[in-house]
């Protein structure tokens, strides 16, 4: 499978990443590793402790979110 | 200075000295955040939950909020519906939190008055789930006495829309719910100036909740002490009990003894 890709869709966005990239493989391709994000993957949350074993497939839809100022 | 201890008052099984609580919206800047709650003396702040933004390694405003000093109050601004509310506590969840959340689901674009019957819905799931819940709702005692009972912590009754910073609006409203409302009354949104937070605390709200009265204030950090000193004011004007109001005067001067 080595170079095969997959496109999910990050915050609304698509974007390719290599097949077999786990959800802490996308935080860290985006640089959030160390980060505070919570992740939802198909609208479930993907608790943290998950992260490194959660499997992304092609068409995957996913949320990463973090806190902003808000009243 | 700081209050007496026997004035402290609690959440749950978390107490409070500081009867203000900001958000940390609108801010120029992280620093200003930080020195705005700083000056506020406040004990929890109020964050939003949003997407990422993937474009830019700026401060969050998390590094303006030392977690060891401040309870992290996440809410639900923006969302419309139970679902959307509860599905974003969710997320808050994973980002680390300290149990209690601002509830907020919003019935109206315009003024973002909140859709009270959705508001005790989600409380009412939320709590099933062993969240700690304080709602935003409307200034309406029916609708607060629905939130106890489904158990949440407190209500949040607003004064006036968000960011408006038209006031207390409607005062006798707010006066009926605290008296007749089992669980602390914390006023929320509409607070403009130092005096609509003493009203509030004159009336005998637990605490208040503020945002853009600080963050948009010219200086806002200034702003923010002059909220802190109001409430102190307000709260101790409270307790001391107000002398009734009279419709003629009253002499302060004694009226035997003047000279002739």
């Amino acid at each position: 499978m080595a170079g095969a890709s997959i496109v999910i869709t990050v915050n609304g966005a698509e974007q390719q990443v290599p097949a077999g990239t786990t959800v802490l493989g996308l935080v860290e391709i985006l640089g959030l590793a160390g980060k505070p994000v919570a992740v939802e993957k198909n609208r479930e949350v993907v608790p943290r402790a998950r992260h490194r074993e959660e499997p992304l497939a092609d068409g995957d839809r996913l949320e990463l979110v973090t806190f902003v100022g808000g009243g | 200075m700081t209050p007496p201890a026997s004035d402290s008052w609690s959440l749950g099984d978390r107490g409070f000295h500081s009867r203000i609580i900001v958000g940390t919206g609108k801010y120029a800047s992280i620093d200003e955040t930080r020195a705005a709650i700083e000056a506020s003396g406040a004990e929890m702040v109020t964050v939003a939950l949003r997407r990422v933004d993937l474009s830019s390694g700026a401060p969050t405003v998390l590094d303006a909020i030392d977690r060891k000093r401040y309870v992290l109050l996440p809410n639900t601004a923006g969302c419309y519906t139970a679902d959307e509310a509860i599905r974003t506590l969710h997320l808050a969840r994973e980002l680390g939190m300290d149990e209690m959340v601002k509830l907020e689901v919003i019935g109206d674009p315009k003024t973002l008055f909140p859709d009270n019957a959705a508001t005790v819905e989600a409380a009412a799931r939320l709590v099933k789930e062993g969240f700690k819940v304080l709602p935003y709702c409307g200034d309406d005692l029916v609708t607060c006495k629905r939130l106890a009972d489904v158990g949440c912590l407190a209500v949040m009754p607003l004064a006036a829309p968000i960011g408006s910073g038209l006031g207390i609006r409607n005062p006798h409203n707010i006066r009926l719910i605290i008296e007749n409302v089992s669980v602390p009354v914390i006023v929320d949104a509409g607070v403009g100036t130092a005096s609509d937070a003493a009203v509030a605390m004159e009336l005998g709200a637990t605490a208040v909740l503020m945002n853009t009265g600080i963050a948009a204030a010219k200086k806002p950090v200034l702003m923010a002490e002059a909220m802190r000193l109001a409430v102190d004011a307000g709260r101790k004007a409270y307790l001391a009990g107000r002398m009734p109001m009279k419709a003629y005067a009253n002499a302060s001067s004694p009226v035997v003894g003047l000279i002739e």
